[in-house]
């Protein structure tokens, strides 16, 4: 059920994007998905295809593997690609009933938006299948930290992210063998409508949380004891430094995006 | 230099509701030296783990003082120095990594101290070599098994250069072997690296190899001394619900029937089979065989045939859990599944009622082939119990808990009534607890309660996984009593899937043994126990009586070495002395 979620794993490996700084591939992955926004013709779908190809490649990871990651959303591209059909007020009509007509505009508009969401969430899935989530949250917790200075507590927030990334694989084994304990008792999940459904999940959802407490409390307690006290005095081992991979990397960027924003100016086909 | 110098330490809390404190520790003193191994031992809540979390000043004292070092611990300054110089490994493995990754978490404590990240580096290196676990650095936690992460556990309270490490049931929730790893390197650091080690424990075959033991009961020290003297003292420990190893057991019981003097207690294997040895010394007699009780057979309950599984199939973590394993379980029998972690034993239990349907092969239980509509029929006939049952309690009162079950059979209230009052009886419950909440009972209570849901489904089998993992002596003697009831009352068959030998010894017909996927053996418990050798392969304990009158007979022929239990040890050292 769980399984098929690339988003937020980490795939480990020593290719480029791999060895880049964290800092550098959240920008570039930053950019990248506002180039989404900006593309408006067929030049600027066909680059974004390209880079994303060319991401999957130098990162050397498992095609089929990082695909997979849209399966989640297939439901929600489904169900959009269908709302476009069916609303989007084009001219040239290719098919009607009575008050529903389907677009050529439509389709387009359809695929345009399928390529959008694919591409943001594969990128996504790039970023975090070639970076350890605690080169993730250092990486946050660099860009953020000029907001230190307004008293934002950007080092809480990054210890909070850290821990809820190495919790996510604990607490899903959990889920997993509440579910099977409680139908080993006689609940049901699968049958019922969306409300007996639900509540069905009571029994796994209260030992969950009551469980989640507990580790929450043991943990603050492990931490205390290994003289944690927020970043006061605090050293890291790892220190984020920008290397050669990043400035190519950054080059490319650069590069990449001034292309694309001269091709938005390029007539549609 | 004293490393610790606890005085008159008291502490009490109150509970919702209560308007009495409760006592937790009752102005207890004791002193711990240097270079010490200190086991402090106690029933569940007996207050074991209130006096560690005073050791580091995560709980300050309400009379008397802890002193670590030189250092009090109420001296608000000096927290973080003290918690540097004392370590503190938890009980739950997974409660106490914070990082992602093996390195990260190491480093966790010492960047905390404000260290150079060179030093740093050079620590982690360091310390995963004393705990022997070089090469890890890039694992994240949850590849490890809990043995590993409490190895890493331990490296991370190394890296911050302790000079105690106070380890509160850490091993409680461990397999053997993992278990064996820690108490290794904790030996190591102490004998090596002069670390002091406090080992806060319930397994006393643990309390065995520390150079002092302290037993406390109801928030007092009740007994100190060196572990032979202590468990001369075996009348009160099991008064206070501990128990004594094996083979202090029979030596004791030798005493009382006047067999032997009374000398010093072996507490350790190695002892144990040098004093009876001795004891045994130019006595011989015919060579005895244990009696082989004949192969149950009768009526088949679960078949398996030819039965593999593979999680997540085609995915770089493909994993062939069972590969072509065939098992046949005869009504009325209490079967055990002994194997590593890992070796396959959950995932095959989960076939049984359904929860993983065969890659390959087949599952047929009291005639029923576990698939669809006939999954809840399946599910009420095979009780299935994982380990920690406590943990899946969710409804406001244990009445309720228990029923949940039963709400969906559409029985009529009575029989509702009789099912809860029947379970109840068996697993050894208060009437009164129904209208509790499941939440403030004691852990063996909840375990209880856990099982007793089960129960009233009435099931004709009943699995448990681990039934007594983090349970004092007392209460894992409560649960196998219970069930050896049941099986006897309504002939329910029962599988049990443990590490721990004794229990599986004293308790089952027949054993299975798994590696790697696979039944490598099924056969009587004294035939399986007697293979020695062959289960050590596969890197499995036998039963440390068991192991005495191995090595006994390797000596003298005419020992039997197929002894299952104290009484049975008891019983060859009487026929062999010609009484």
């Amino acid at each position: 059920m769980l399984k098929n979620i690339t988003l937020g794993q980490y795939l480990p490996g020593k290719s480029i994007l791999h060895r880049a700084d964290p800092r550098t591939k959240m920008i570039s992955t930053i950019i990248i998905m506002v180039l989404v926004f900006i593309a408006n013709n067929v030049y600027g779908y066909a680059m974004l295809v390209a880079l994303t190809a060319i991401a999957l490649l130098i990162g050397e990871l498992p095609v089929k593997y990082t695909l997979r990651g849209l399966k989640p959303l297939l439901i929600i591209l489904v169900i959009t690609a269908a709302i476009n059909i069916f609303t989007y007020s084009g001219q040239t009509v290719l098919w009607s009933v009575g008050a529903v007509k389907i677009t050529l505009e439509g389709i387009l508009q359809a695929i345009t938006i399928t390529i959008r969401l694919s591409i943001i969430v594969i990128m996504g899935s790039i970023l975090t299948l070639t970076t350890t989530p605690i080169a993730l949250t250092d990486g946050i917790e660099s860009l953020l930290s000029p907001l230190k200075k307004i008293r934002v507590p950007v080092h809480e927030m990054a210890m909070m992210m850290s821990i809820a990334l190495r919790f996510i694989p604990t607490l899903m084994e959990e889920t997993d063998k509440i579910m099977k304990a409680q139908a080993s008792r006689g609940a049901d999940f699968d049958t019922g409508n969306i409300l007996q459904k639900a509540k069905s999940f009571i029994p796994v959802l209260i030992p969950l949380f009551v469980s989640a407490f507990k580790r929450a409390e043991e943990l603050a307690t492990a931490m205390e004891s290994r003289c944690y006290r927020g970043d006061i005095g605090r050293t890291r081992m790892k220190k984020l430094a920008y290397t050669v991979v990043d400035l190519r990397m950054g080059i490319f960027i650069v590069l990449f995006t001034a292309v694309f924003i001269v091709s938005t100016f390029l007539p549609a086909s | 230099m004293e490393a610790i110098i606890v005085k008159d330490l008291k502490y009490e809390y109150y509970t919702r509701g209560e308007s009495q404190p409760v006592i937790a520790l009752d102005e207890i003193s004791f002193t711990v030296s240097e270079g010490e191994f200190i086991a402090v031992v106690g029933k569940n809540g007996s207050g074991k783990s209130t006096l560690a979390k005073h050791l580091n000043g995560l709980l300050l004292p309400a009379g008397g003082s802890v002193c670590v070092f030189g250092r009090y611990t109420d001296a608000q300054e000096l927290i973080w120095d003290i918690r540097r110089i004392l370590g503190m490994v938890f009980q739950n493995p997974d409660n106490q990594l914070v990082a992602t990754t093996v390195e990260e978490d190491i480093a966790f404590g010492p960047e905390n101290l404000g260290i150079e990240p060179e030093e740093i580096r050079h620590r982690v290196k360091e310390s995963l070599k004393k705990v022997s676990m070089e090469g890890f650095d890039e694992y994240s936690p949850h590849m490890l098994s809990g043995g590993q992460k409490q190895r890493i556990a331990i490296a991370g309270v190394l890296a911050m250069h302790p000079r105690c490490i106070v380890l509160d049931e850490a091993t409680s929730m461990l397999d053997p072997e993992g278990r064996k790893d820690v108490m290794s390197v904790l030996k190591k650091l102490n004998s090596e690296e002069n670390i002091t080690i406090v080992l806060i424990t319930h397994h006393m075959n643990e309390a065995a190899q520390a150079d002092r033991v302290i037993v406390m009961d109801e928030g007092k020290a009740v007994l100190s001394g060196k572990p032979d003297e202590i468990f001369g003292e075996y009348r009160l420990l099991r008064q206070i619900g501990l128990d004594i190893p094996q083979v202090s057991d029979l030596y004791v019981r030798m005493v009382n029937e006047g067999l032997i003097k009374n000398g010093r207690i072996p507490v350790l294997i190695d002892e144990a089979e040098q004093v009876f040895t001795d004891i045994l010394s130019g006595r011989k007699t015919s060579a005895g065989y244990g009696t082989v009780t004949a192969r149950k057979t009768g009526e088949k309950i679960v078949e398996i045939k030819n039965l593999s599984y593979t999680y997540m199939a085609g995915t770089p973590y493909e994993r062939h859990a069972l590969r072509d394993v065939s098992l046949t379980v005869y009504k009325g029998e209490k079967l055990g599944i002994i194997g590593h972690t890992g070796s396959g034993k959950s995932t095959l239990i989960q076939h049984l009622n359904g929860l993983l349907s065969p890659t390959a092969g087949t599952v047929e239980v009291s005639g029923i082939i576990p698939e669809g509509k006939s999954l809840k029929e399946l599910r009420r006939k095979v009780g299935l119990i994982f380990q920690n049952p406590e943990d899946q309690l969710f409804e406001e009162t244990v009445e309720k808990d228990i029923a949940f079950g039963l709400k969906k059979m559409g029985l009529s209230d009575s029989e509702v009534n009789r099912r809860i009052n029947e379970a109840l009886s068996i697993t050894g419950l208060p009437a009164d607890i129904l209208k509790k909440s499941p939440f403030e009972l004691s852990g063996g209570q909840k375990r209880r309660v856990a099982i007793a849901g089960v129960i009233v489904m009435e099931p004709d089998i009943l699995v448990l996984d681990e039934p007594t993992a983090g349970l004092d002596p007392q209460g894992s003697a409560g649960i196998y009593e219970f069930l050896s009831r049941l099986n006897e009352s309504k002939n329910t068959t029962i599988i049990i899937v443990s590490h721990t030998m004794e229990d599986i010894a004293r308790f089952c017909d027949r054993v299975a043994v798994m590696e790697e996927g696979k039944i490598i053996m099924v056969e009587e418990t004294r035939s399986v126990f007697s293979n020695k050798e062959y289960l050590e392969k596969t890197g499995l304990d036998v039963p440390q009586i068991t192991e005495l009158f191995y090595r006994l007979n390797k000596k003298n022929q005419s020992v039997r070495k197929d002894i299952l239990t104290v009484q049975e040890g008891l019983d060859e050292m009487k026929r062999i002395m010609g009484i």
